[in-house]
């Protein structure tokens, strides 16, 4: 069996206090529980505080550029279907940056995991609003607060249908590592919008401020009826649901390419008797 | 009497049936055992407007568009009055009997009692081969070919066809232009340059590729999608050019050889991908199929103008390699390389083609196609050092590439600047270290690099310097000025990044006169050689009207 350790323990560069380390070890202790290797483990990053978090464990990476994971996981994904891969990366690069890319995930249902460390703030650039922002959330950049109203990741996912997505809270590891769990054993598009507080930018979204509000989705609660998922979208306020919200069969992308079942495209050989076929038809 | 060589512009509007017309007309031409030149000028619209498929044939090898006409087939009478004027004195206009104005040399077709409505296409080129001599069954072959050998179309394209020819071999004699035959024709493709491309990437490998489609690139992808299946390809139309990047980029992170094809605006939206692609030192093909700018300028026509834009796109400093195909032959052999040379030095690789060779049919020898080996360069995960650190400092630069998943190795990657392992620093010697370490793939970019091809007189009057796409028009004025006694000789970049002076330095030195011809305004190749080689080219010939150079207008140019 893997065990959480496998995955190492590295210095970071992190705030001390950060809602990242919590998030980290409930990445390692999820991926340990679904009996994941490193070695078998894409993690596909952009920018941020967050995105550094696949330099702080064990196993593959891709850290490429701001708002860009989705694309680059979607290529890894079909070149070799046999990756698990994670997408890790904050509220700006994956909500603000890299928005339209994680509309067409959904629509793709790309096989891979999306991990957003949503702190309703930018840390990296120092204290600017996020997509995600609540209204009247002052800041330097936007003294009045925000200018646009606050995106909901959980109601655009499930109106999109899309086929998985949850929500957890640093302050629930034990509750957060079950649902990575679950989010990469899920066959199709996982979205795991994770809460968390940003202790040097967000004085408004703290911890207190989330464990107030955050309560587990109870058991009968079915994540498969659409409108009842709506409605638990968008409940934020007073009560903030952490849980399953909503789940939906749905064809996986890859198998829309033949040329997937063949294994990796990497080691695939050129076939010279079926291109000497193609180039008789332009005689 | 027949003609060794003949120009015939078909024209009318988008939507009349030139898209099938004019590439049937090119493969008859092919299968004859011709030589064949096509331009395309079309706008930028669906239905209506004024398009154009000129196909000029030889006997021997043609290697440019020719401007004056000697088969006009215009398909409305715009045609038949815009380009009235460029045809030959002898040269013949074939037009519906409606619109088809009097006088000599007009071949007025009552298309109406040769077919209905939808099969008139194959009456017009049926009249149009008929006049070049073409056999009947060789023509119906193609067509059969194109619209496939069952159903009801099948038999009224025939009918079509026997009709055409029947009311054709009536006319006058000395209307007919026929070629002189060749006999045994080799066995030739009729194919254009994004199609050359396309075949070209598949044949080195290429397992993925990712695009948002824009013209005149999409036919790279279009082309890919087609065999996609039979090869085991995997295409995929992306949100945008900024994901089409990253993607191919995930993709050939994964092992995957890959490509992405656009033109100058798709091209800016993947910039900051390509700098990705140099830091992180992922193998990635880009094709940029060029058309005027800047932003949207003339978006179906042709021009040489992003050159220094592809040759400095992407922040920061990493090595890249620059490919021009001349002809199609080139567009296949030099994507191929360029899949080489991405795959072997881990840098950027680009083809940077244009409307006019995109679109251009031309007849191809076939390619070998027997052992075809793909140029995915691995190392061997028992092979590697312990720990593996996937940018392990080498003395050539290149470390060893292992693919995610494939071992127990992790293999990390960091748009950031990174430690030999992968993962991101801000240590600043590690910094200066893995600088070095990329640049250090400069130095085999260079052993390798193509040199250009100089033909002509060794000490000539007249040097003329060319790149990419111009290949075959400086060719053929160079060959005029020959024959008319000027001392000539040219000088072609198939390969224009990176530049070896020591490779061309004797050839400028040793010309009375160096001409760059380039389709561009500002001479963008000749400020690359001052900036590279000290070499000040004086004389210029440009183009940027939307328009390919041709041997008349380098040969105007000169005289004024």
């Amino acid at each position: 069996m893997v065990q959480a350790e496998d995955y190492g323990r590295y210095e970071t560069a992190w705030c001390p206090g950060c809602g990242n380390f919590a998030l980290l070890e409930a990445v390692k202790e999820g991926l340990a529980r679904a009996d994941l290797a490193p070695h078998q483990v894409l993690f596909v990053s952009g920018i941020g505080q967050a995105a550094k978090a696949p330099h702080y464990l064990n196993a593959n990476v891709f850290n490429g550029l701001h708002g860009r994971s989705l694309p680059a996981a979607t290529g890894a994904r079909l070149a070799n279907a046999e990756l698990k891969i994670l997408v890790q990366s904050g509220d700006g690069c994956n909500y603000g940056e890299g928005g339209n890319h994680l509309l067409a995930a959904i629509r793709r249902n790309v096989d891979v995991t999306m991990l957003v460390h949503n702190n309703l703030v930018y840390g990296l650039t120092k204290g600017q609003a996020s997509p995600t922002s609540e209204s009247g959330f002052a800041t330097k950049a936007q003294p009045h607060g925000p200018t646009a109203e606050p995106f909901n990741p959980l109601a655009a996912a499930v109106a999109m249908g899309a086929s998985f997505v949850a929500r957890g809270f640093v302050g629930e590891g034990e509750h957060l590592a079950e649902l990575i769990k679950q989010a990469v054993g899920w066959r199709g598009f996982s979205l795991v919008d994770i809460l968390q507080p940003c202790v040097s930018f967000n004085k408004l979204n703290t911890h207190a401020w989330f464990k107030k509000r955050c309560y587990k989705l109870s058991e009968d609660y079915d994540p498969t009826v659409r409108e009842a998922a709506l409605e638990k979208a968008y409940e934020w306020g007073d009560r903030i649901p952490l849980g399953v919200i909503y789940r939906r069969e749905r064809e996986a992308f890859e198998n829309k390419f033949p040329a997937t079942a063949a294994g990796p495209l990497g080691v695939q050989p050129v076939d010279s008797e079926a291109f000497a076929r193609i180039l008789e038809k332009y005689y | 009497m027949s003609e060794r060589e003949l120009n015939i512009l078909v024209g009318g509007e988008a939507g009349q049936g030139l898209a099938t017309i004019g590439p049937l007309l090119a493969k008859c031409l092919v299968r004859s055992g011709y030589q064949v030149v096509v331009t395309q000028s079309y706008e930028s619209r669906i239905r209506g407007g004024h398009n154009t498929f000129a196909v000029r044939a030889g006997v021997e090898e043609v290697a440019a568009p020719r401007e004056a006409v000697d088969v006009l087939v215009a398909l409305n009478e715009e045609t038949a009055t815009l380009h009235r004027g460029e045809l030959t004195p002898r040269g013949v206009v074939v037009a519906e009997e409606a619109f088809a104005a009097g006088g000599e040399n007009v071949v007025a077709v009552p298309y109406k009692e040769l077919a209905a409505g939808r099969y008139r296409n194959v009456a017009s080129l049926g009249v149009v081969t008929c006049l070049l001599g073409l056999p009947e069954d060789l023509v119906r072959q193609v067509v059969e070919g194109y619209f496939g050998k069952k159903g009801k179309a099948v038999e009224e394209n025939r009918a079509a066809l026997a009709a055409a020819y029947a009311w054709t071999k009536d006319l006058d004699p000395s209307l007919a232009r026929p070629l002189a035959p060749v006999t045994d024709p080799p066995r030739r493709l009729t194919l254009n340059g994004n199609q050359a491309i396309a075949l070209g990437a598949v044949s080195a490998g290429a397992k993925f590729c990712a695009f948002y489609p824009m013209t005149p690139s999409t036919s790279v992808p279009l082309t890919l999608i087609a065999h996609a299946e039979e090869l085991g390809l995997v295409v995929e139309q992306a949100e945008d050019e900024i994901a089409a990047i990253n993607m191919a980029l995930g993709a050939s992170y994964a092992g995957a050889p890959a490509l992405v094809a656009t033109s100058g605006g798709g091209f800016a939206l993947m910039v900051e991908g390509v700098s990705l692609a140099g830091m992180t030192e992922t193998p990635l093909v880009v094709v940029v199929a060029q058309r005027p700018g800047p932003a949207t300028g003339l978006p179906t026509r042709t021009e040489q103008a992003d050159l220094e834009f592809v040759l400095r796109a992407g922040h920061g400093e990493f090595p890249r390699a620059l490919y021009a195909p001349g002809t199609v032959e080139e567009c296949f052999h030099l994507t191929r390389r360029a899949f080489e040379t991405t795959q072997r030095y881990q840098t950027p690789a680009f083809v940077l083609t244009d409307q006019f060779l995109a679109d251009s049919f031309r007849a191809v020898e076939p390619f070998d196609a027997e052992g075809l080996e793909a140029v995915g360069a691995f190392a061997e995960p028992e092979a590697v050092a312990e720990p593996y650190e996937r940018f392990a400092v080498t003395a050539d630069g290149v470390s060893p590439r292992l693919l995610p998943g494939f071992s127990r190795h992790l293999v990390v990657a960091d748009s950031d600047e990174h430690t030999e392992d992968g993962h991101l620093t801000e240590d600043l010697t590690a910094r200066t270290r893995q600088v070095e370490k990329r640049r250090r793939k400069e130095e085999g970019l260079r052993r390798e690099v193509i040199p250009p091809t100089y033909e002509g007189e060794p000490r000539p009057e007249i040097l003329f310097v060319s790149w990419g796409s111009s290949r075959g028009a400086v060719a053929e004025a160079a060959a005029e000025l020959a024959s008319a006694g000027t001392a000539t000789a040219t000088l072609h970049f198939a390969q224009v990044w990176p530049l070896v002076p020591e490779q061309f330095l004797g050839h400028l030195e040793g010309a009375q006169r160096v001409i760059a011809v380039e389709g561009n305004a500002s001479g963008q190749f000749a400020r690359l050689l001052r900036a590279e080689a000290g070499v000040d080219v004086a004389s210029r010939v440009s183009r940027y009207d939307g328009l390919p150079l041709t041997p008349e207008y380098v040969l105007r140019a000169l005289e004024s």
